[in-house]
């Protein structure tokens, strides 16, 4: 951005960055707002530590949040910052590295004592050397001007440092050309019960704004205008995947005309979804915060039992120990939708950080032959669609479906255009009312697992009359489901669950390429958060004229019919993924494909030029490194991101 | 319990077809006579009614009872029970349970329902044993108990499912055991109780665990050791020669001689079952110097979690009328009309 002063960029990637007490998360928020409602497409990512509150000043404490926002289609949070704001010398030490050459930092130089400079293990103040050439620097006493800003309100002094964050913001907003009163709207309204902290929050904001505008400083600080992207027409707001996927939720279950029931325990980062669904009564939506996951997990059996739709969320650890009850609801042939917000693992691994490690244990790992269909959400607005998805498989086909998400997708947040509820086709759920066949003596019957042309078995609420039947775990006889071990019956209820689940792919829309060819040298395979990165290295490849085609699955079990056919068709198949290249394994094992991994387990997203490199290797071209020229990240060529899914 | 409208049944209308598999002799037999028999005097309807259990010989309960059931996994019974009562709270549900289930795999849970109150009659059948993997030493076996996984005799001190019961917040503890008479009685009062009723039953497992209980609890010769427990009556036994004083001395309850029927004489309590610290007592006393308190020990009902999930989520539902579009668009929006871009 600082080399390209002149110009409108058509994308900035800003990256504030700060101790985890600054407050860097809720200024990240805010601007995100505001570069919304100014009509940029952004894609945002929040990447704080694990601690609640990491001491101070530590290279581990530091918590960024890091935005692009463009007048293009944004599908990633960007490989590399063009600013970088540093509270601290911790938060400038962490983050210096992924800066653009020639890219802006804005730092506060009140922070950077020597007790803090130890604290990031610098000898020297950075600021002062010339080790910061490659960058403009743009230092000055931030904590100072904030505290002059707020004098007026009486604050003790640490009070007043905590509005630093509010002036660091009204900096940005002058920067990016952004109004400033929504913001003092939402200060209004949060310290509604301490209105002076409202005001000098105010002040700092409007302070920070002031110093953008007047102070006579030459050099790296500009004002940028960011064109508002040409977006479909239609109602707009931001929404975080747990956001989407919470209101997915809401959505599928009114679709299945049915009231939900969320069953959840705490667990970074599910928690959110629980959140979220514990605000919406009024919506028919009971939460039920559980002793631990396995109630969680049985709770929601026994409300779906009950006749209402269960639903328990969690991530890798929790999803451990629900592993049981799934086979029950898969023996008992029950709806359930179970959401995973998959984090790094194994066991508590990195708890704040995203990866896709969970999908072996997604699509295997039950005891028993225990088939269960899996759905992978590919970024936040996305994530709305799966959750609808997952509840009508559910519902159709009596079964528990996994909706895979992650940590990335759980807390990143994008432009979403509301959907009109309208224009989704309901799938109401059917309860049996009447017994369902005829005995050898021509009587009425009740036959609980008998199968409808789904292979569905019938969904029979207690309390129904004449209906009284006994369902468990046991393997059950065909029709009756009386306990029956003979070994024909097993081989046939075993053959019938699998049928079932395998015949949803006979309603799924078939495989399609997202990006170039249905054929040809090279195709990139991809499931959940990688679409961004993906999908932008791609699009760089083809621009640069090589034959590369992105094929996003959704339908990660079962695989739509085509695919198979569809991979065959590429003479490479590369497969990014945030793990040691799990998808990849069952893609060969179902096809007998050789699909190759690009395998990522850093607790960080994909950064686009990492898959550009990998799809270069895969056809024996040079890296863009190696030829100097950088194309840039956005262009025109794609509609929005809503208009490709709509 | 629920409030429902009454359905003549007979003790015939309460069995399946399913054939019976536990072990000829199993004390588990005698349980379910007396549940079949007492539903009928419940007016309880079938169609309303649900069996929930986890996993052991008890929990195979359900499928010998024609109502609505549900055998699930081991130890969490009580996880769906709440889901289902959360789900539906008219129905009636009963919760069978064993030692192993409900007070070491499951005992979390048998704590949070207790806790949480969830309206529903819980029945621990206790044979101090692991029936259905062959007769492993459980968390209520004795010490020194022989069993295959403990061939020296365990070591471990066993826990006390009533005392666990009232620990975790119970208002409902009755006792009883499989062959007693008075089971019908107990299964009635804990029917009758609003919120969570806790049943301990003690069943003998002739294969695993033959007679342990006999002492208190032999078909015939044992009922001077049996203290049943009558609200507002006082706490004799022995064919009312003995009976439960307090010892002031020592905070705690003692045995007293009753002469001539005169037990005010003698000092003996009358039962309150809502006096918590006198539960927590008898659910204590060691067997042997003091007999077994059978019968209600304590009943003091607070409202269900159930009861009042459903009173709010019916007041939320009232409240406002629940318009998905307008929730899909909460929060701070903008508009983007077909040509240029007009942000907010
Ligand atoms: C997760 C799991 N672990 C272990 C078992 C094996 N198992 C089945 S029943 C049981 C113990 C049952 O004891 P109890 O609850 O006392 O019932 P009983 O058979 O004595 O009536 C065990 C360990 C199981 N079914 N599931
Ligand atoms: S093993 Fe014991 S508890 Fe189980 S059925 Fe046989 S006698 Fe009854
Ligand atoms: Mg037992």
């Amino acid at each position: 951005m600082a080399s390209d002063k002149t110009t409108a960029p058509e994308a900035v990637v800003v990256r504030f960055a700060g101790d985890s007490g600054d407050g860097m998360q809720l200024t990240g928020g805010q601007f995100t707002l505001s570069t919304a409602l100014a009509g940029n497409d952004l894609a945002t990512f929040p990447d704080f530590p694990a601690e609640i509150r990491a001491p101070q000043g530590t290279l581990f404490g530091v918590s960024a949040f890091q935005i692009n926002f463009g007048s293009t289609a944004i599908e990633t949070a960007g490989d590399a910052p063009d600013v970088l704001v540093a509270m601290n010398p911790a938060a400038l030490k962490v983050n210096l590295a992924a800066l653009k050459p020639g890219g802006l930092i804005i730092a506060d130089t009140g922070e950077f004592t020597k007790r803090n400079l130890d604290k990031a293990k610098y000898d020297t103040n950075p600021l002062e050397g010339d080790g910061l050439a490659k960058w403009d620097v743009l230092a000055f006493d931030i904590s100072e001007l904030t505290l002059e800003a707020v004098k007026p309100f009486g604050l003790g002094k640490k009070e007043a440092l905590r509005c630093k964050n509010m002036w660091t913001l009204g900096l940005a907003l002058w920067m990016f050309d952004r109004p400033r009163a929504p913001i003092h709207d939402w200060l209004k309204a949060k310290f509604a019960k301490a209105p002076e902290l409202a005001e000098a929050n105010i002040a700092a904001l409007d302070a920070g704004h002031a110093y953008g505008e007047t102070a006579e400083i030459s050099g790296p600080l500009k004002q940028v205008h960011v064109d508002p992207v040409a977006s479909e027409p239609g109602l707009y707001r931001t929404i975080t995947g747990a956001e989407s996927i919470s209101l997915g939720l809401v959505a599928g279950a009114q679709l299945a005309e049915l009231p939900m029931f969320f069953g959840g325990y705490p667990i970074t980062p599910a928690s959110a979804i629980l959140h979220h669904l514990a605000r919406l009564k009024e919506y028919d939506v009971q939460t039920f915060q559980a002793e631990d996951e396995i109630a969680a997990i049985c709770s929601a059996i026994g409300a779906s039992y009950a006749g209402q739709l269960g639903v328990t969320s969690s991530s890798g650890p929790g999803i451990a120990l629900k592993g049981e009850a799934m086979g029950l609801a898969i023996m008992t042939e029950l709806p359930l939708v179970i959401v995973n917000s998959q984090r790094g693992g194994p066991s508590t691994g990195l708890p704040t950080k995203t990866e896709q490690s969970d999908l072996y244990q997604a699509v295997y790992g039950r005891n028993g032959d225990a088939p269960m269909p899996v759905i992978a959400a590919r970024s936040p607005a996305d994530a709305f669609e799966c959750a609808i998805e997952a509840c009508r498989i559910a519902v159709q086909y009596m079964t528990p479906v996994m909706l895979l998400t992650d940590g990335y997708i759980a807390n990143a947040a994008e432009p979403w255009k509301v959907p009109n509820p309208a224009d989704y086709e309901p799938f109401p759920a059917k309860f049996l009312t009447e017994k369902n066949a005829k005995n050898a003596e021509g009587e009425d019957e009740l036959l609980p697992f008998a199968r409808d042309e789904k292979g569905a078995r019938p969904w029979i609420k207690p309390g129904t009359p004449g209906l009284m039947h006994r369902i468990g775990g046991i393997e059950k006889a065909q029709g009756t489901g009386h306990i029956d071990y003979s070994p024909a019956n097993h081989q046939a209820m075993t053959d019938a669950r699998k049928d079932k689940v395998d015949g949803i792919a006979d309603s799924i829309p078939p495989q399609d390429v997202c990006l170039g060819n249905e054929s040809g040298k090279l195709v990139l395979v991809g499931w959940g958060s990688t679409y961004g990165p993906i999908h932008q290295a791609v699009r760089r490849a083809r621009k640069r004229g090589l034959d590369v085609s992105h094929v996003h699955v959704r339908n990660v079990w079962p695989l739509p019919k085509n695919l198979g056919d569809l991979l065959k068709g590429f003479d490479k198949v590369l497969v990014p993924e945030m793990n040691t290249g799990q998808f990849k394994t069952v893609l060969r094992d179902q096809y007998l494909v050789d699909a190759q991994p690009l395998t990522k387990t850093s607790g960080q997203p994909f950064a686009i030029a990492e898959i550009e490199d990998a799809i270069c290797d895969a056809l024996g071209e040079p890296r863009p490194s190696q030829i100097g020229g950088e194309v840039e990240v956005n262009d025109n060529q794609l509609p929005s991101p809503e208009a490709a899914n709509p | 319990m629920n409030d429902m409208t009454p359905v003549q049944t007979t003790l015939k209308d309460w069995e399946t077809d399913q054939e019976v598999r536990w072990c000829p002799g199993c004390g588990d037999y005698a349980i379910l006579k007396a549940v079949q028999r007492t539903l009928p005097q419940l007016n309880a309807d079938p169609a309303k009614t649900v069996f929930v259990s986890g996993i052991g010989c008890s929990s195979r309960f359900p499928y010998y009872v024609e109502s609505y059931g549900f055998h699930t996994i081991h130890g969490r019974a009580p996880a769906f029970v709440t889901g289902i009562k959360l789900a539906n709270p008219e129905l009636d549900v009963w919760m069978v349970t064993g030692d192993g289930d409900g007070m070491s795999i499951g005992g979390n849970h048998t704590m949070h329902i207790l806790r949480r109150n969830i309206d529903v009659q819980i029945l621990l059948f206790n044979n101090e044993i692991y029936g259905l993997t062959k007769g492993q030493y459980s968390p209520t076996s004795r010490q020194g108990t022989k069993s295959p996984s403990a061939p020296g005799g365990s070591i471990d001190r066993p826990a006390q499912p009533c005392a666990f019961a009232l620990g975790s917040g119970a208002r409902f503890v009755a006792r009883g055991f499989d062959v007693s008479k008075n089971l019908p009685d107990v299964l009635k009062a804990a029917h009758a109780h609003k919120g969570a009723a806790f049943v301990e039953i003690f069943q003998n497992c002739i294969v695993y665990n033959k007679d342990v209980f006999n002492d208190f609890a032999a078909p015939k010769g044992a009922e001077d050791q049996q203290l049943w427990l009558e609200d507002g009556q006082p706490m004799l036994f022995a064919k009312g020669t003995k009976g439960l004083a307090r010892d002031v001395e020592n905070m705690t309850l003692k045995v007293v001689d009753v002469a001539d029927g005169d037990w005010e004489a003698a000092g003996v309590m009358v039962h309150d079952v809502k006096n918590r610290t006198l539960a927590h007592m008898l659910v204590e006393l060691p067997f042997g110097p003091f007999p077994m308190a059978l019968g209600v020990i304590y009943d003091d009902p607070r409202p269900a979690y159930d009861a009042v999930v459903a009173e709010e989520m019916a007041k939320a539902r009232t409240a406002r009328a629940s318009n998905l579009g307008s929730l899909l668009a909460k929060g701070q929006t903008w508009t983007v009309d077909g040509t240029a871009q007009d942000p907010i």
